[in-house]
């Protein structure tokens, strides 16, 4: 493995992925669960049979928050703050983009914010009719 | 009642005080801590040369510091017993915790808890994290520009009222209590009248959090001493038992938390209540962290003052102000009074005041037990818990 140039050693095949624009979890062949922070073995049942999947980029919204005060140049507020339920069973804090309207238990999907010349920030938008 | 029984010693607390608080112009943070804990110990019947346990955090500009040892030159003391513990506001809940098992076990006489914080006049706060990328938080959290942590709680508010139906109202009414507390103590930062209204009407922060459901940036500390009844033979002020005392850890970052109407009070207060052998009717007055309304009604299900998800309409008509069934946040709390960055001290001295009935206008009538409830971490990743008793 080469040094990695965003994230820690073990985040790295997720960003290395990210570039890709394909969200990777880390999960358990033994017990089934799925990571989005990577640990070196699992935590939940200790066994060492962990490995990267490709999460289909569906889920649900688990809560939300509107931020009215922005207090990063990065972000003009008003912007949607997520926690997503992704369909493989892990979780993951995000943003929710174009959301006007949405609420809590909202499907959603995958897009990709970039940011060069750091790897692109997994966030979501609605699913509409057509998806 | 328990009454501790599984300690060795009794313990209490035998003295308590405010640093300045508000905005501290003529003090450092060591010095705030100085006058407090010469004071503490003064109700105590001590002196510095007493103390030998140091249970402190403070807000230093100095990176790396070590607390204990810092605090410990500035008051001449060598301390055989220190805890610096970081667990947030709740930190000092957990102090009672270690120094209530520390003095049982004769690992020291004195404790000194000590912390100060002078944020507001150092402009020392921000809401943005900026850790570096090689962080878990610099890679799944700090990107997505949550304010921190007034986003994390206003996640766990918003989950809350999806699943419970918890309304902005009943919010709102947690500051209104902590309002009128408030008005009934002079040392309170915010004095004006509130209502349900205003909180409502107030500038929205991050959804449904506005402005008023978030607590005050102040300067502000404070000492307590802990000990046993017989080194504090020649206290000035009735000392107070420690009855229980617990805590939970749990999670750092907002997306491990796996149930975000639940906090790890349940775990603490289960622990501190238990070994107190008390339950929640037990309880003449409360005082919760109050970092945010939201936060508290989550406290009162956490600590089986009410039902899960029943938090909303228990605080409805001014259960907690004066007068109410659950006296709490009885100085005004973190929302009215005074929150210098971490509050869990401050909430120790009020409860103590109140239980040796000298808290004036605002004196919870008859109070014999009282609780305070601690949290801390960005995202209610952290509890403890205390049960204090007026013999």
């Amino acid at each position: 493995m080469t040094t990695p140039t965003f994230g820690d050693p073990l985040s790295a095949p997720f960003w290395e992925a990210a570039r890709r624009h394909e969200l990777f979890l880390q999960k358990c062949s033994n017990c089934g669960v799925a990571r989005v922070i990577p640990r070196p073995f699992c935590v939940s049942c200790n066994a060492d049979t962990v490995g990267w999947v490709r999460a289909s980029g569906l889920a649900t919204i688990y809560s939300m928050t509107t931020v009215h005060r922005s207090m990063s140049p990065s972000f003009a507020a008003p912007y949607i703050n997520a926690i997503v339920d992704l369909d493989e069973g892990a979780r993951l804090l995000t943003n929710i983009v174009d959301g006007a309207g949405c609420r809590i238990g909202d499907r959603v999907r995958l897009i990709w914010h970039a940011r060069d010349p750091a790897p692109p920030l997994p966030m979501f938008t609605p699913i509409t009719g057509k998806h | 009642m328990g009454q501790g029984r599984s300690l060795e010693k009794s313990v209490y607390v035998t003295g308590v005080a405010e640093s300045p608080l508000g905005k501290v112009a003529d003090h450092s943070e060591l010095s705030m801590m100085a006058v407090a804990a010469r004071e503490a110990l003064a109700e105590s019947g001590l002196t510095l040369s007493d103390v030998d346990g140091l249970f402190v955090r403070y807000r230093s500009t100095e990176p790396f510091i070590e607390h204990s040892v810092e605090l410990g030159e500035y008051l001449g003391l060598q301390p055989r017993y220190a805890d610096t513990t970081d667990i947030g506001g709740c930190s000092f809940e957990a102090y009672i915790h270690h120094a209530m098992l520390a003095v049982a076990a004769g690992r020291c006489d004195v404790a000194l808890i000590a912390y100060a914080s002078r944020q507001r006049s150092q402009r020392s706060r921000t809401m943005l994290d900026a850790p570096d990328d090689y962080t878990i938080t610099g890679q799944f959290e700090a990107p997505y520009g949550m304010l921190s942590p007034i986003g994390q709680y206003a996640l766990m508010a918003a989950r809350h009222m999806h699943v419970y139906g918890t309304k902005p109202e009943q919010f709102a009414e947690v500051a209104v209590a902590a309002r009128r507390w408030a008005q009934l103590n002079p040392k309170a930062w915010e004095k004006d009248p509130l209502t349900i209204d205003e909180v409502l009407r107030s500038e929205p922060i991050s959804e449904p959090l506005r402005r008023l459901d978030c607590c005050l940036l102040t300067d502000g500390g404070g000492a307590a001493v802990i000990t046993t009844k017989e080194r504090a033979r020649n206290a000035a002020k009735l000392p107070i038992r420690i009855l229980g005392a617990g805590e939970s850890h749990t999670q750092w970052h907002v997306a491990e938390m796996r149930d975000l109407t639940a906090g790890p009070g349940a775990v603490s207060a289960c622990e501190a209540f238990g070994m107190a052998g008390i339950r929640p009717d037990d309880v003449d007055f409360l005082e919760p962290y109050d970092n945010f309304t939201s936060a508290v009604i989550v406290h009162l299900e956490d600590l089986g003052f009410c039902k899960k998800g029943e938090g909303g309409a228990f605080v409805e008509g001014g259960t907690l102000g004066p007068d109410g069934a659950l006296p709490s946040m009885t100085s005004g709390g973190g929302l009215s009074y005074c929150h210098p960055g971490m509050l869990g001290l401050l909430l120790l001295v009020e409860a103590v005041r109140q239980l040796r009935g000298e808290a004036g206008p605002r004196q919870v009538k008859g109070a014999r037990i009282g609780v305070v409830h601690g949290i801390g971490g960005k995202a209610f990743g952290s509890a403890a818990t205390a049960v204090l008793a007026r013999e």
